[in-house]
């Protein structure tokens, strides 16, 4: 089970450079509520079943996978954005960026100190990978709206880091991490919608100038 | 032993035309065309090689080269590569790198042929042509080394031989991104229809029809077969990543293999038919993108 746990997160860091490398917003949201899926999934095959077990992967799928894709469909829609146009960084050199900050996670993680049965699997490495590949979401693209799906793949690196140790982790918390992120989103959607229309473009670089010009 | 070497030479010789065939076959019947027979590809090659040549008096002798060298070198990757479960013809330590830069050359002399005429048509087709097989290199390298780190070997005999239903059961993960790299590098290099359209002869958008527009008869004969070679030999490497199964019966594994190279023919068919031509700029983009994926399931062998 571990074993094939490990080939999802191969599937997880093959979605991030889905994400890296696409232009669409209807598709990189997609391609988010898919690996929010997967993320909730993956608890499942780790730890023995139980009740605490069965509402974390739950909630999990229903927060990452339907309401914050829906949230995001919605600000979509409202303001109207097919394709992130022009980024800071193009699609290519923050996929090749993507690409070099993955092999460097997966130097990093062997550097780490881990505990010996968490040396062998790809938990480590495809949560620092998928943190970079967030990070790097958020700091090349100028839509309001791509910066959010960054910060949802930040968080989804670091819940994958916390699968290691969802049996010492408290529902509590994952729950109040989940609602932080939800209130995020929906925070954000309102942003969005107030950047939209009061600029008439969700480009944030505008937010810059402080005078009009 | 003999047996094998034969059923090699034989296949290699006479397969490859069929390929475009099925290939042909399968996009017509997604059209509801009835399509040209099987094997039409034949007809064509023996039309070709009756015929008289023509060439123009400012090319020189590499513009006559170009379409010996080139099917020359790919005849010679061709007895690299093991076919089905059956070893390769020639096969020494490091004949990989031989292999991939085999098609190298032939690259250069179908390029220098394109040159030679002077055309500006042709050059801009030879201009594309090294540039996308510039981003198709890395990918292909990355596959061999892959795959020689995981056999622990320099020959592609052993290194294509490796795989099998336990390495599939281990390695899943990077063996399916192998085979995903390797299917998108295959379909670049045989200039499919994703990156160019075989059908297009006179459109500013094409990359591999543009540079053999001047040759004409047994010349033009010789580059057809030459890239239905092609596509035999990436074929039949694609093939034994992808189905790793053995039987050790030797003739079940021949028709084994003959079965699933047709079946790739009607997966590439398959894959024209639904799919439209990319835009040239989409297309470097697409390639990184199976660099990327090479890269990753080199990364996952390795660690």
């Amino acid at each position: 089970m571990v074993s094939f746990a490990d080939q999802l997160l191969v599937l997880v860091m093959l979605i991030n450079f889905i994400m890296l490398g696409s232009s669409r917003m209807a598709f990189v949201i997609r391609a988010v509520a898919a690996q929010g899926v997967i993320l909730g999934i993956i608890p499942g095959l780790l730890h023995p079943f139980s009740g605490h077990l069965l509402a974390i992967t739950a909630s999990i799928i229903l927060a990452k996978g339907l309401v914050i894709p829906y949230l995001l469909n919605d600000a979509v829609r409202k303001a109207q954005i097919r394709r992130e146009v022009e980024p800071f960084i193009g699609y290519v050199p923050t996929l090749l960026l993507g690409a070099v900050f993955t092999a460097l996670a997966f130097v990093f993680a062997q550097k780490l100190p881990l505990a010996p049965e968490h040396r062998d699997l790809l938990f480590v490495p495809a949560s620092i990978a998928t943190l970079m590949a967030g990070f790097l979401i958020l700091t090349t693209r100028k839509k309001a709206i791509s910066q959010v799906i960054g910060y949802l793949v930040l968080e989804n690196g670091i819940f994958i880091f916390g699968l290691l140790l969802a049996e010492a982790m408290p529902f509590m918390v994952e729950a109040g991490a989940l609602l932080d992120l939800l209130v995020g989103i929906f925070v954000m959607g309102i942003v969005i919608n107030h950047i939209n229309r009061e600029f008439s473009t969700v480009d944030t670089s505008r937010l810059q100038t402080l005078r009009e010009e | 032993m003999m047996m094998s070497i034969l059923f090699h030479v034989l296949l290699l010789l006479l397969m490859p035309p069929l390929l475009l065939g099925v290939i042909n076959k399968t996009k017509a019947a997604f059209a509801g065309r009835l399509g040209a027979p099987y094997f039409q590809p034949y007809y064509d090659l023996v039309k070709l090689f009756r015929k008289g040549s023509v060439f123009s008096s400012t090319t020189t002798w590499v513009f006559r080269a170009g379409p010996v060298v080139t099917l020359a070198a790919t005849l010679v990757a061709a007895l690299l590569v093991p076919l089905g479960n059956h070893p390769a013809i020639i096969s020494f330590n490091g004949d990989m790198i031989l292999f991939a830069y085999l098609f190298g050359l032939a690259r250069f002399f179908t390029t220098s042929a394109a040159l030679d005429t002077g055309s500006p048509f042709e050059g801009m087709g030879a201009a594309r042509e090294v540039t996308f097989a510039c981003l198709v290199e890395p990918t292909l390298f990355f596959i061999l080394i892959t795959l020689a780190r995981m056999s622990k070997s320099l020959s592609l005999t052993p290194m294509l031989l490796y795989p099998s239903p336990t390495v599939w059961g281990e390695a899943g993960a990077a063996m399916l991104l192998l085979v995903g790299a390797l299917f998108i590098a295959l379909l670049a290099e045989n200039c499919r229809i994703p990156f160019d359209d075989p059908n297009t002869h006179l459109e500013l958008t094409m990359i591999h029809e543009v540079m053999v527009l001047d040759h004409s008869g047994p010349a033009f004969g010789l580059i057809l077969y030459g890239a239905a070679l092609k596509l035999f030999v990436l074929g039949a490497v694609f093939v034994n990543l992808a189905l790793p199964f053995k039987t050790g019966n030797l003739l079940i594994d021949w028709a084994l293999f003959v079965v699933a190279m047709l079946f790739l023919a009607v997966l590439i068919g398959v894959v024209e038919s639904v799919m439209a031509r990319l835009r040239m700029v989409r297309i470097p983009q697409l390639l990184v993108a199976a660099t990327i994926l090479s890269a990753f399931a080199m990364l996952l062998i390795v660690r």
